[in-house]
């Protein structure tokens, strides 16, 4: 056989008949053969290619008996039950604010918005799980049951050695594993390259340390303590044993996250137990003490307050700190006590800060003794 | 030429058959696909778990995105003007806007709202027990442990993708969620603070982290998550579905039903099934209403708050982890990386790491195919066992508060019973589990030995009293049974090996000939010899296993 073939331009050789379809079965079975088979024979013929047996059919009611009627029946209602509970979504769906009545609230009191949502998932979801009894009974009670058994094989050590050597000569044709110089210098390409494909990350990153904004809140020297609605407070406006929410006068100050303080005026038996850490004699004013409200376990809000036990509790993780006591930590999970915010009161009688917190606000993190 | 000898097959005549010769002479599928539809399925309702989660997973992302459509992921301040009255002149984010236009303008918008949530509870859910089932019956074992470590991951996204998914409406409750997780990043020893900047572009909660949440929520983690259920169907298909002991199952062969159309039918419904469970559940059953919530401020909270249950346990972590912060020259630890970050990383660390672990301590490196029922694995069962009460401890303590609530208990008595109980339940519950799993083995082997308890009652000649025990199999001439335990449910009671009949069908009038009936079953009987006949010729022929069936767990001939 020559090489080359002039009538087949372009073409270096080679057989030009088409191969047998696909293998094996196309040469053992002749299409007279498989013609004279019917549908079961060829089906387990195919199976049996596939390494499958079927084993044993259990066949289904004869056709046209009671029980295939009643079956056929069953089968035949939950799949007409699919197909109102479709049309019921459509309806409600569509028709709402149409022949309906309005299903956006407060579309005056009707109860109808109120039902809307309800009705439409209940009707979606009969449809949908009405198919799904539909099809389990079509399968348990229309369709012969049938067990089949499939071979399973292990790898073959044939595939693992021809593949491998493949690999491998390849592998010796590229020349790398004695081109020292050459793979060294992929190495190193790949790994210069790898880290400049990740570099462009370097965007995400934050210097934490640049104007300590971890260490410091918007509390300044003269700041008067403000309620949500940037009302200065005086010492009069509250009762003894109550807490008030105040935040610092700035710009969103409300939604500061380490801007929020707790005002508590506490009651005099509170000030007879009253334990004033050192150097913390002169935070408070009279009857009056700023704390945080930023837990120093996880930065929630510490919020409940019950004056009964003076006791602040956090309702995330159910830190408890005692505020007669600087605010620490009593039971749960959190290390620290609640940072005390110095205050006094102004010229004009009202509460002012008299500087920013002279600790990091909420959670312990790494270096936070030791900042700037 | 061989192929010239061969006439060419005629052309099919129908319509359809037409269709199908074209499309396989371009395409050549035929073979792959009769394959396919060969494929054989074992048949177990605990194989269906992992279905859920996928069919969830197809919720979720048709769910998921419709919402897209109307979700705007920005921080960017908005006063309320929709349809909700108590909120409206409110400052709110953009993507606490969206929502509520999304539950209250949008139609039909509330309903895909809730059942994306419920599918996604749906989809942790299954995935957990999808994961207990694959523990418990040793379907990790060699050749399956990459599968394993896939299904470890897609859990670890799955809680990631939720949690982001939780976040994004930027309401009160998903807010001071975000907040303790940014106190999570933020107690990483030496690079804590950097990693807290850097996820939110500065200090919490910066203008950037819904955005970056979203992008993570709908396409990084969704994409990896596609990815890898593909990859862990593949290798599934591949490798074959495990099947627990039973007559004519060994490790090299799959007895079930083939894909098409028995398998195909039922997974088709359980589609369906899920599909209309999120329906419903999403329509039906309110679930995160976040306008009740209000939109996030840093100053205000919720009592009895609660995450998803999913997170809760990493929540419970933090609850119960005592005070303690280490302090090292200066530098602090604080007592939530151990509870949030921790726990859970010893807790998914050592799962994904089990198939190693069990490997090295029971030296077992073969391949296996057939499940272990969970009794007969008792060290493990009972690993398990502790593991899921010292998870549901957590679990537990994640809500603590509201249990506190709701059953007059001291709060400060339940973080103690979650403090005590992690450290003390989970032996109890290995010691327990030990217990029951010999006890249950100990009762097949008996019942093996001395057959099933008829109730029947005889008195003998003699006066004793004696209960009938009906054997399984032959006996010896002690009247001990001769089946050897395979691994397999053994029956034990009367109905269970044929000791009632059928019922006669029909509601109100029979539909079938009791007459009918009986000659059915008595077919069924001599079928029973007939099937075992059958079953001679299941073995696989090789020639390793001398072209005969194994024998494992047949009854033998009784020996002399």
């Amino acid at each position: 056989m020559t090489t080359t073939d002039h009538s087949r331009p372009g073409s270096a050789g080679g057989a030009d008949v088409p191969g047998p379809l696909h293998g094996g079965p196309d040469d053992d079975h002749t299409p007279q053969q498989l013609a004279a088979m019917d549908r079961t024979e060829l089906d387990r013929l195919g199976a049996r290619y596939d390494g499958v047996e079927v084993l044993h059919v259990e066949p289904v009611a004869p056709p046209g008996s009671a029980v295939d009627r009643q079956n056929t029946r069953k089968v035949t209602l939950w799949f007409a039950l699919a197909g109102v509970f479709a049309v019921v979504f459509l309806v409600i769906y569509a028709g709402s604010g149409w022949f309906l009545p309005d299903w956006q609230w407060p579309a005056s009191s009707n109860t109808w918005s109120a039902i809307f949502t309800p009705l439409l998932g209940a009707s979606m979801g009969l449809a949908m799980i009405c198919i799904g009894i539909g099809l389990v009974l079509y399968v348990k009670k229309l369709l012969p049951h049938e067990t089949a058994v499939q071979d399973k094989h292990d790898g073959s050590h044939f595939d693992r050695v021809t593949t491998g050597a493949t690999l491998m000569s390849g592998l010796d044709n590229s020349g790398l594993p004695r081109r020292k110089m050459l793979r060294r210098t992929l190495y190193l390409m790949g790994a210069a390259f790898g880290v400049m494909l990740i570099a462009p990350l370097g965007g995400f990153i934050k210097d934490p340390n640049k104007g300590n904004p971890l260490g410091t809140t918007p509390w300044r020297e003269g700041m008067r303590l403000v309620r949500e609605d940037g009302t200065p407070v005086r010492p009069g406006d509250q009762e003894p044993g109550s807490l008030a929410t105040v935040f610092p006068p700035v710009e969103g100050g409300d939604h500061t996250v380490d801007g929020p303080v707790m005002l508590i005026r506490l009651r005099p038996d509170q000030m007879e137990t009253l334990v004033t850490p050192a150097g913390r004699e002169d935070y408070g004013y009279g009857d009056y003490l700023a704390y945080s409200k930023v837990c120093t376990h996880a930065g929630c809000p510490v919020s409940l307050y019950e004056q009964e036990t003076s006791r602040i509790l956090c309702p995330c993780h159910q830190s408890q700190f005692d505020v007669t006591q600087g605010a620490k930590p009593v039971f749960g999970p959190a290390t620290r006590s609640l940072p005390q915010l110095p205050i006094t009161v102004d010229d004009e009688g009202y509460f002012v800060a008299r500087g920013d917190f002279p600790e990091p606000v909420g959670p312990s993190f790494w270096n936070m003794g030791r900042l700037g | 030429m061989a192929t010239d000898t061969v006439p060419a097959p005629e052309k099919p005549a129908t319509l359809a058959g037409k269709a199908a010769f074209e499309v396989d002479d371009r395409l050549i599928v035929a073979g792959p696909l009769r394959r396919t539809l060969n494929k054989v399925f074992p048949d177990h309702w605990s194989f269906l778990l992992g279905e859920i989660a996928l069919y969830s997973f197809i919720v979720l992302l048709l769910s998921g995105t419709y919402l897209t459509f109307f979700f705007d992921a920005s921080m960017r301040e908005v006063i309320y003007d929709g349809s909700y009255a108590p909120l409206r002149g409110l400052s709110m984010s953009a993507a606490y806007e969206s929502t509520l236009d999304i539950s209250f303008d949008v139609r039909g918008g509330l309903l895909i709202r809730q059942m994306h949530h419920w599918a996604a509870l749906l989809f942790v859910a299954s995935i957990c027990v999808h994961l207990l089932r694959i523990f418990f019956t040793g379907a990790f074992r060699r050749p399956r442990e990459t599968n394993w470590f896939i299904g470890i991951a897609l859990l670890v996204l799955a809680l990631l993708e939720g949690f982001a998914g939780y976040t994004l409406p930027d309401d009160l409750l998903s807010g001071g969620g975000l907040r303790i997780f940014s106190a999570v990043f933020l107690s990483i020893p030496v690079i804590g603070t950097w990693v807290y900047f850097t996820v939110f572009g500065g200090d919490f909660p910066g203008e950037l982290i819904i955005g970056r949440l979203y992008i993570l929520h709908v396409l990084i983690i969704p994409a990896i998550l596609l990815a890898l259920i593909a990859l862990h169907l593949l290798i599934l298909v591949k490798q074959k579905h495990t099947q627990f002991p039973g007559p004519g199952r060994t490790e090299h062969n799959v007895v079930g039903n083939r894909l098409f159309p028995t398998f195909a039918g039922k997974a088709t419904a359980l589609l369906f099934i899920v599909f209309g469970l999120c329906a419903a559940l999403g329509g039906l059953v309110q679930i995160n209403p976040i306008w009740l919530l209000g939109p996030y401020n840093p100053a205000q909270v919720t009592a009895g708050s609660q995450p998803d249950w999913y997170i809760g346990f990493v929540d419970g972590g933090a609850r119960i982890f005592p005070p303690w912060e280490l302090d090292l020259w200066g530098y602090h630890i604080p007592p939530v990386l151990w509870g949030a970050l921790g726990i859970p990383g010893v807790m998914f660390g050592a799962l994904a790491l089990y198939p190693i672990i069990e490997r090295v301590l029971t030296k077992d490196t073969a391949s296996h195919h057939l499940l272990q029922r969970p009794r007969d694995v008792p060290v493990r069962t009972s690993l398990g066992a502790m593991a899921l009460t010292a998870y549901i401890v957590l679990w537990i303590s994640g809500g603590n508060d509201v249990i506190a609530e709701k059953f007059d208990l001291s709060l400060n008595a339940m973080i103690w019973f979650g403090r005590i109980g992690l450290l003390v339940l989970p032996p109890i519950a290995y010691w327990a589990t030990y217990r029951i799993c010999l006890g249950l083995e100990r009762h097949d082997r008996e019942v093996l030995e001395h057959g099933i308890e008829t109730g029947v009652i005889r008195r003998l000649p003699h006066g004793e009293f004696i209960e009938v025990h009906q054997p399984l199999g032959p006996v010896d001439e002690h009247g001990h049974g001769q089946l050897a335990y395979g691994g397999a449910s053994v029956p034990k009671k009367m109905n269970q090996v044929g000791g009632a009949r059928r019922a006669i069908k029909g509601f109100f009038k029979p539909v079938e000939e009791p007459a009918e009936v009986q000659r059915q079953a008595e077919l069924e009987a001599r079928g029973l010899e007939a099937e075992r006949a059958d079953r001679e010729l299941t073995g696989s022929g090789r020639p390793s296993e001398g072209g005969r069936p194994s024998d494992g767990g047949r009854p033998q001939d009784p020996r002399d």
